[in-house]
């Protein structure tokens, strides 16, 4: 059992939990994630992780509200537990002295990007950032990356705030010089920068999300292709080089299980949270 | 009742276990091999010969002294006999399920040469129900020794040596890294062969000897071999971490939807329980045409978990003949008796898939055996032009799997094979001082009971190794 420490609401159906788990806090590091287990009758999910504190014993984590689970997570309180964490899991992010590095996190993820950002600004790099989000109220860590990135931009899907879709990084990288970019975010999102930035052929790396089961290596379900060659999301990555994924076979395969995932939501809204309320 | 005979005369066939009909079992998850009542039991107890130099023995991998507990049992000394057989064995309630004793104690029984063997792993089902119906007694453990051990993994390699690590005093710690102990036993094995109420027992029992499990670790990622050493305080480390990698074929078309490693099928339907989905969280998606592609136990496990999930029609697909299939005889019989059909001389070349990703077609080519391989089986050659194409909308992947890496690349100076598996002594130790390893991540894909009989090998060798230690 995990104990949620504290609750922040950083966008709309958007929480960050810190949770207790020194021995997690201990060793993890930017890039990796957990699995958590809501119950005994909980499916595994995996998250990011966004924050972690050796000294405190505490990680944090950020997620969407999208579906069963992270619905029922959003419903929790602090004080109230979880029945299993397991982690760090998953390669750590390598993190030294490269130079310019570009930063564009989209939705959720810009919260491990922060996390991200501050390592990549500890070890010396000019950090430039862009954040993303389909409309402006769902932007968070605004004035907290903009602390630590030597340039900071923001973009919507729908121009409410900031920049109106990604098309103006083509300019950014065509003035620019950037010896490295890191993408976190949405498949699309990490396509449209991995297209990007190829032909400045700037080593692009993105944190890919594929379904998972174990997250260990066992099942094989987070299998993707990467440069021809099949990888396991869960002990391969989750970061890959962006310019060889074959994003359609990873948008294909996060789709395989929707219509079970819908009805799982759907039944968790009629009569999960027992209030009544749709 | 079969004591009214005046003189003991061999009795060729076998007491039949009762089962639950294929019409009806194919439509649930309950155990499928009901287990001797008392009276049948005791007339298949009876049918042994009590051979002054006993065979069985033999060829039980860990030497259960199998005509003693024979004699106990059919004397109606069943407290006893299930102590004769706990000296050897410490999951006889799963073994006596899952073990293929047609290959070991059952093949060498001299009734085999005239008839069927005795059915000794029935009757080490009857002793072990008989015994967990009454609950457990938990043994007297010897003082305490002051050393610590910890276990990584909970399969039947971990949970044996952590056992008999705890009865001599030592204190234990399990980690594993999924959310259940039991290893394959439970995300691997169905129900319907395994009751996950059974394992939990053995894992109950295993807490009650006062061992520490600590679930959702995974060593080489929480901790690594080293730090458990000489950060943690353990003073001996055993690594039973088994072999969980799926293998994949390496053809066209592999990554579309609707295809399944036989794991995380498996994974998918007993460890969460998929088959209760939506009342559990995580879902499975089975179409109407199931193909299972392969050979051995898992490949059958997986065929069958399909079929009761609702699928029309399950074919295993596999590229040698009948003869060749590694799988327990009598799962074939169970799987054919279910409506599973086998396809013999047959391997996918490629997968189809529909506009949206999901398979819906298989290309297999047939084949021919030709001279016996390194195995000693006849290898399977492709017949030139033979490609045909079956409908499908669900695969299965059964075709193997390799030693969980993560320890091996996290623990500088640990020996390992070019298989990817741990090198030991004929007691568990590698290469490492007071790192000890057994179980299928030494031996690759195995049994049970080789798991189980290399954990307490190594159990027996740890213990050594601490007393003598300054
Ligand atoms: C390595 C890794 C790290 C991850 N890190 C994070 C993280 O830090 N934070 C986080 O929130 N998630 C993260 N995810 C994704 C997260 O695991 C899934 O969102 C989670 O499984 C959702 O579980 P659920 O039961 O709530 O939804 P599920 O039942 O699994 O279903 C997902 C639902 O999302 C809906 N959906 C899918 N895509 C979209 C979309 N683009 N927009 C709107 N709805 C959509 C589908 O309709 C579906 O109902 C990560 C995944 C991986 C593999
Ligand atoms: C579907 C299926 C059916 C089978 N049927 C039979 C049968 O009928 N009869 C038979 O005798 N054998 C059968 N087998 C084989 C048998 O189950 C195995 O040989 C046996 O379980 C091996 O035991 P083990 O303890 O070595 O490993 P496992 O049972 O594989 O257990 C290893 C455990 O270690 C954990 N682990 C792995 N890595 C780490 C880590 N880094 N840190 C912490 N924990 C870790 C795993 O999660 C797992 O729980 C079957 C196997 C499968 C897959
Ligand atoms: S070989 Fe067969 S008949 Fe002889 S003691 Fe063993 S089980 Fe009994
Ligand atoms: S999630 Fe199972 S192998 Fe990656």
């Amino acid at each position: 059992m995990y104990e949620i420490l504290s609750v922040r609401e950083l966008a709309p159906k958007i929480k960050l939990f810190e949770v207790h788990a020194p021995e997690i806090a201990e060793k993890a590091r930017p890039g990796q994630f957990i699995m958590v287990i809501i119950n005994e009758k909980g499916e595994r999910v995996p998250l990011t992780i966004a924050e972690y504190d050796a000294g405190k014993g505490t990680i944090a984590f950020a997620f969407n509200e999208v579906g069963k689970t992270t619905k029922q997570l959003g419903t929790l309180k602090e004080g109230d537990r979880v029945w299993n964490i397991t982690g760090p899991l998953g390669n750590p992010s390598e993190i030294r002295n490269f130079g310019r590095v570009l930063c564009v996190a989209g939705g959720v993820m810009i919260a491990p990007m922060l996390l991200q950002i501050k390592a990549l600004h500890e070890t010396g790099n000019t950090v430039v950032a862009v954040v993303g989000a389909r409309i402006k109220e769902l932007l968070f860590f605004k004035e907290e990356i903009k602390a630590l990135s030597h340039k900071f931009y923001v973009a919507t899907d729908d121009g409410s705030e900031g920049y109106k879709s990604l098309e103006f990084l083509k300019d950014v990288l065509a003035e620019e010089k950037f010896d490295r970019c890191v993408a976190m975010g949405p498949v699309p999102m990490l396509k449209t920068v991995s297209e990007f930035t190829k032909p400045f052929g700037i080593p692009t790396v993105v944190t890919l999300m594929p379904v998972m089961v174990d997250g260990m290596g066992m099942c094989g379900v987070c299998r993707v292709s990467v440069g021809g060659k099949m990888k396991f999301g869960c002990v391969d990555g989750p970061e890959f080089d962006g310019h060889l994924v074959d994003y359609e076979e990873l948008i294909k395969r996060q789709r395989m299980f929707l219509p079970e995932e819908r009805l799982s939501s759907l039944l968790w809204e009629l009569g999960g949270c027992g209030c009544g309320r749709k | 009742m079969a004591e009214s005979k005046p003189k003991p005369k061999v009795r060729k066939q076998a007491v039949p276990i009762p089962k639950q009909p294929p019409e009806v079992r194919k439509h649930n998850f309950n155990e499928v091999a009901l287990g001797y009542t008392e009276e049948q039991a005791l007339e298949e107890a009876n049918r042994c010969l009590q051979c002054p130099k006993p065979q069985c023995i033999r060829g039980c991998p860990v030497e259960i002294d199998i005509s003693t507990f024979i004699r106990l049992l059919r004397e109606g000394k069943y407290d006893e006999a299930i102590k004769k057989i706990k000296e050897k064995n410490s999951l006889p309630a799963i073994c006596g399920r899952v073990c293929p004793q047609e290959e070991q104690c059952q093949k060498m029984c001299v009734l085999g040469k005239v008839g069927e063997p005795v059915s000794i792993g029935r009757l080490e089902r009857f002793l072990a129900d008989w015994e967990r119906a009454r609950g457990f007694t938990v043994p007297e453990k010897a003082p305490s020794t002051g050393k610590r051990v910890a276990i990584v993994g909970a399969g039947p390699a971990g949970l044996t040596a952590a056992a008999d690590l705890a009865k001599l005093g030592h204190e234990v710690v399990i980690f594993e890294a999924l959310h259940l102990a039991g290893g394959v036993l439970v995300y691997g094995i169905p129900e319907f062969r395994l009751p996950k109420s059974i394992v939990q027992a053995e894992v109950d029992y295993i807490k009650k000897l006062g061992v520490e499990l600590k679930l959702g670790y995974l060593i080489g990622r929480t901790y690594t071999i080293p730090e458990l050493l000489k950060k943690r305080g353990f003073d001996a480390v055993f690594i039973g971490t088994g072999a969980g990698l799926p293998q994949f074929l390496g053809i066209p078309g592999e990554n579309l939807g609707g295809i399944y490693s036989a794991n995380e099928f498996l994974i998918r339907v007993n460890l969460m329980k998929a088959y209760a989905f939506p009342e559990y969280d995580t879902p499975i998606r089975i179409g109407r045409h199931v193909a299972v592609i392969g050979g051995g136990n898992v490949a059958m496990d997986a065929a069958r978990s399909a079929l009761r999930l609702g699928a029309e029609q399950v074919c295993i697909v596999y590229r040698r003949s009948r003869e060749e299939m590694p799988a327990r005889k009598e799962e074939i019989e169970n799987a054919e008796e279910e409506g599973i059909i086998c396809k013999f001389l047959a391997a996918p070349t490629r997968f189809i898939g529909n506009e949206k990703g999901w398979v819906k077609q298989m290309e297999c080519i047939c084949m021919e055996l030709g001279p016996p391989d390194e195995s000693g089986r006849r290898r399977p050659v492709p017949v030139k032009g033979s490609e045909f194409l079956m409908d499908i909308d669900t695969a299965i992947i059964a075709i193997g799997r390799t030693p969980n890496p993560i320890i091996q690349s996290t623990t500088e100076g640990l020996a390992v094979t070019k298989w990817g598996t741990i090198v030991t002594d004929e007691n568990g130790k590698t290469s490492l001082e007071g790192v000890y390893a057994g179980g299928d991540i030494v031996t690759g894909e195995a049994t049970v009971i080789s798991a189980m009989g290399a954990g307490k090998k190594a159990a027996r060798a740890i213990h050594e190794y601490l007393m003598n230690k300054k």
